[in-house]
């Protein structure tokens, strides 16, 4: 049985989620939607624990061994990936009953249990598979099923930001596409681990570096980085809240890694730093990135908009991590995709609380709100201090290796950019912060003014509590972070 | 250079696709753009497979030359995708269509910052 756990992790979603479209009854398909989003998890910590003393497990499916058949691949790297992608879902579906459009489906509910299930399957997809098409195929799988999540927001505008995610990650991913095709002509293999064997010898092919621009462009809609970031305030706005907690925490977080695996695991580190000099290039994107959205989020009436912005300002620290390109320039990358998702995931979760009880997350109606819901509130002040990166939270623990990472280089100038870039996360929050909590009720949260549903705080709280637990014990996320740079970079731990 | 023909027909589909996703202000020509640029890589993976003088690869002793068969296999998959893309963007084309009654993206934008708060 434990030799078949590479495999079960997705099976169980990914099984579950045609199943799912004949359970009419909502509560049902909730409960099956559960079941299968718990058996991923305890797969997933299974994998963690087996891949905890380093090394790789290497799954061959239907006994074909790579390079002829398709082959799943687990380190400590997508353990770690996988824990908090199937942790997130299995905390977060708690929320799904008492989210609004669960409620406004009636028994079409099982389609958005089915959409969210084969989200789930595909990003641990993403994120377990060694075979480079593969890669294209979940992307896309991931990518359908989120279109269809953003599209159930209430307001007409998620319908237009599904779409526009729609055409961006398309080309994005039909880019990545051309780069797999590109790297078969050259290499004619499609296996990851092939490929990254025969790409370091043909460094100087022009085919190999257009099949690298094309997956880096690729990857970097996927990821939101910088220019390429347009889709995702709208998508995370407009989408619903309890789709947004769920995207936030997992799918773009996916994106990072493959981006790390492809650059590092694939293209080889050579070609980005030396032969191509991209570290410059992510360099600038990151700065631009985390200055642009930190400012725009300060400036946002919506929560969900200054949370979503917040996003690009954050994924950019991930993109940092990646442009430093050290030990610790990567392993900061690495919890940050971690932590990030446990913050953002806690933080989207009280909106979705929120917005059962007031179907509105703006800023300017909301105020107030703390007297009346003092436990939603200090859910959500618990995840901005995370956020901000107050130590003894998970936030903090991150921007500190990302801190170091870049003064081992003497980067000054960044080092500034990261202190900077907190100081405006601290200023965006406390904006929120301080409407919710210190300013006079707006006449909507006297009427309607109460804790959110039961079963979105004790999820939010679960959540809240996980930023502080990683925020002290350290040895599950740097941990596993150190051991999968170390294998990434090929040097010893 | 008749060889790399096929490259340069690509080369020009996909250009003319991108630029059409990205210059059409009507979402359905949108979608026709994407289409159009989707296709370009289809006919790309089929040229690369493509070996001279090869035929369809069923053993036979009459040919020794055949054409790789995988990426048409994987251009399969990837025209599946294409074909769930298409249909979901039309989807929303007319959940879009209903709810603002245009499908040109100007018209849109100027409806959402007029009920913009």
């Amino acid at each position: 049985m434990s030799a078949q756990l590479p495999i079960l992790v997705i099976l169980w979603p990914l099984v579950a989620a045609p199943l799912c479209t004949l359970l009419h009854n909502r509560q049902v398909a909730w409960m099956f939607s559960a079941v299968a989003t718990w058996a991923s998890l305890l797969t997933a910590i299974g994998l963690y624990i087996q891949t905890s003393a380093g090394g790789e497990l290497v799954y061959e499916l239907g006994g074909w061994p790579p390079p002829w058949g398709i082959s799943v691949n687990i380190d400590s790297l997508n353990a770690l990936v996988l824990l908090l992608i199937t942790g997130m879902a299995s905390v977060l579906i708690f929320a799904f009953p008492a989210s609004l459009t669960i409620q406004w489906l009636g028994n079409r509910a099982r389609l958005y249990y089915t959409a969210y299930l084969l989200c789930l399957a595909s990003l641990i997809g993403i994120t377990i598979t060694g075979d480079a098409f593969n890669v294209f195929v979940f992307l896309e799988i991931s990518s359908l099923s989120t279109y269809a999540l953003v599209a159930m927001g209430r307001d007409r505008r998620a319908q237009v930001a599904a779409f526009r995610y729609l055409i961006m990650g398309t080309v994005g991913a039909t880019f990545i596409l051309i780069s797999v095709g590109l790297l078969y002509m050259v290499t004619g293999t499609l296996n990851m681990a092939d490929l990254a064997e025969r790409i370091p010898a043909l460094h100087d092919n022009r085919v190999v570096r257009a099949a690298f621009g094309f997956f880096i462009i690729g990857a970097g809609v996927k990821v939101a980085m910088f220019p390429m970031h347009f889709w995702l305030p709208g998508a995370y706005s407009y989408a619903p809240s309890i789709a947004s907690a769920f995207l936030a925490a997992t799918a773009t977080k996916v994106a990072v890694y493959i981006m790390l695996r492809f650059v590092f695991g694939v293209f080889g580190a050579d070609l980005f730093f030396d032969v191509l000099a991209l570290d410059q290039v992510f360099l600038l994107f990151a700065t631009v990135g985390i200055v642009v959205g930190s400012l725009a989020a300060l400036y946002k009436d919506d929560i969900k908009a200054v949370l979503a912005y917040s996003s690009v300002a954050q994924l950019a620290y991930m993109v940092l991590g990646i442009a430093v390109g050290s030990v610790s320039g990567l392993t900061a990358a690495v919890v940050h995709i971690f932590n990030h998702g446990l913050i953002k995931a806690a933080l989207f979760i009280v909106l979705a609380g929120i917005f059962v009880r007031f179907q509105c997350t703006r800023l300017s109606e909301l105020a107030g709100l703390g007297k009346y819901a003092p436990w939603t509130v200090g859910a959500f002040g618990v995840g901005a201090m995370s956020l901000i990166g107050i130590p003894g939270t998970a936030g903090f623990i991150s921007k500190w290796y990302l801190l170091l990472s870049v003064l081992e280089h003497h980067w000054w100038f960044m080092a500034l950019v990261i202190i900077g870039s907190s100081l405006l996360a601290l200023a965006y929050m406390w904006r929120v912060i301080d409407a919710l909590w210190l300013r006079e009720p707006t006449q909507l949260v006297q009427e309607r003014g109460r804790e959110a549903p039961l079963n979105m705080l004790i999820p939010a709280w679960t959540l809240a509590a996980a930023n502080f637990f990683f925020g002290i014990d350290t040895t599950v996320t740097l941990g596993a972070a150190s051991r999968a740079v170390a294998s990434l970079l090929g040097v010893s731990s | 250079m008749i060889s790399l023909l096929n490259y340069w027909f690509v080369f020009a589909l996909m250009l003319l696709g991108l630029y059409v996703t990205i210059s059409a202000s009507n979402l359905v020509k949108k979608v026709v753009g994407l289409n159009i640029f989707q296709t370009s890589v289809f006919v790309f993976f089929i040229s690369m497979g493509k070996v001279a003088d090869g035929t369809a690869p069923i053993l036979d002793s009459a040919y020794n030359a055949y054409s790789n068969p995988l990426p048409h296999v994987l251009i399969l998959t990837a025209i599946v995708v294409s074909v769930a893309t298409t249909a979901l963007a039309l989807a929303l084309i007319v959940r879009i269509r209903e709810a603002y009654g245009s499908v040109e993206e100007s018209f849109i934008h100027d409806a959402d910052n007029d009920t913009a708060p």
